[in-house]
């Protein structure tokens, strides 16, 4: 099995305590963590890359439950995710791609099953790339108090041949949410979507 | 005076590999960033007290968080650094009024010691700006492996009436020093610089 090699990684955790209107009881926290791998592709074309999404399922799964313990460690206050990737200028978007299987059962298998697809973005782009991570509602994803987004970036990465892959979870709504729409409390949770 | 606190975003850096070479131990910091209302903003005002409280504040709190982002005692953090980023409303002297009078004594009574000056970098400018957070050996200052800066930046800030404070720490200097000069084992920590 190819190792994946990691150059560095980055966790960033957001406490919301208030956007100009009441303050939270309890604030609202959004975070992500980042691996800046190497991308084994770069440089050229290769046809049967699918191998390499198997590659990523430890670190997936090591990305998830280090994520999940840096919002508190339990599981259960995990109410919104997303992933993504940004692929350097020596790779293509097919190699972000690679993240969508393992990214995100990883973060279902953690969370202990969760039912909605995991929104994602990626792109190939340069050095200090900032991406907007979409944020859904693990269980639902038409949950309106739910859709929300974390910007990430790599001040020195990726290089023309690194990967950034991205997990982001949300311990709850907007800090303000009053936009209406599904609610969280009235769920099936059964479809993914309602 | 107490800081209206928006947001807290804390971050933590690990570097495993630096140009394909093992980074044994990984070298890892950690910033804690505050989002605070600046009470100032718009207006010239002529005593500065109710920031520099503020800056006391934010010193004990934003250390705390980092060196618990970081997951080690206090006194095991080796370098530190401080950075605040004005919104367009504010002056600059508002950044001086946080970092430089009162910060610093609680950054160092939970790091147990700090003999040396806590560098510091400050600016104006919009949301997302990018605060480089100059990083110093906290007891010698001429450490040279622990020269190092540490970028920061929070998407949404600071708005106009906003001000952004950084505290960054670490367990570690740079990956891979080798360019001489004082190393970390052969201080004397006393006078703050060697």
């Amino acid at each position: 099995m190819p190792s994946v090699d990691i150059r560095k990684r980055i966790v960033t955790v957001e406490d919301i305590f208030h956007e100009g209107g009441p303050k939270a009881a309890t604030p609202y926290r959004r975070a992500a963590i980042l691996s800046v791998i190497k991308n084994p592709f770069a440089g050229r074309y290769v046809e049967d890359i699918v191998g390499f999404s198997d590659d990523l399922k430890p670190l997936g799964l090591d990305m998830a439950l280090a994520l999940i313990a840096a919002l508190g460690g339990d599981p259960k206050a995990i109410q919104g995710y997303g992933k993504g990737a940004i692929v350097g200028a020596a790779g293509e978007i097919e190699h972000g791609a690679l993240w969508h299987v393992p990214g995100g059962y990883a973060m279902r298998e953690a969370l202990g099953g969760a039912k909605a697809i995991v929104p994602s973005a990626k792109k190939v782009a340069g050095v200090g790339a900032r991406l907007d991570v979409p944020i859904t509602h693990i269980d639902a994803s038409y949950v309106r108090s739910h859709f929300d987004a974390i910007e990430i970036g790599v001040v020195d990465g990726p290089r023309a041949d690194e990967i950034v892959l991205v997990l982001a979870m949300t311990t709850g709504a907007r800090v303000h949410d009053r936009a209406g729409g599904l609610k969280a409390s009235e769920i099936k949770g059964q479809d993914g979507l309602r | 005076m107490k800081a209206n606190i928006r947001k807290i975003v804390t971050f933590v850096e690990e570097t495993r590999s630096e140009m394909g070479r093992a980074v044994t131990p990984p070298t890892r910091r950690a910033a804690a960033v505050a989002v605070i209302e600046n009470p100032y903003a718009g207006q010239y005002v002529e005593d500065l007290s109710g920031l520099i409280d503020i800056g006391e504040e934010l010193g004990a709190m934003l250390t705390e968080r980092a060196v618990a982002a970081l997951g080690i005692p206090g006194a095991q953090a080796q370098s530190y650094g401080k950075a605040a980023a004005v919104g367009e409303n504010g002056e600059l002297e508002h950044a001086a009024a946080i970092l430089h009078p009162k910060l610093g004594a609680p950054v160092r009574k939970a790091l147990g010691k700090g003999a040396a000056l806590i560098p510091s970098s400050k600016k104006r400018g919009g949301p997302g700006v990018a605060l480089d957070v100059p990083l110093g050996h906290k007891d010698a200052a001429f450490v040279r492996s622990h020269f190092d800066g540490m970028e920061v930046r929070v998407a949404d800030a600071p708005r106009a009436n906003e001000i952004v404070v950084a505290v960054a720490i670490t367990d570690s200097g740079r990956p891979h020093p080798r360019v001489g000069g004082l190393q970390h084992s052969e201080i004397k920590g006393e006078d703050g610089l060697r």
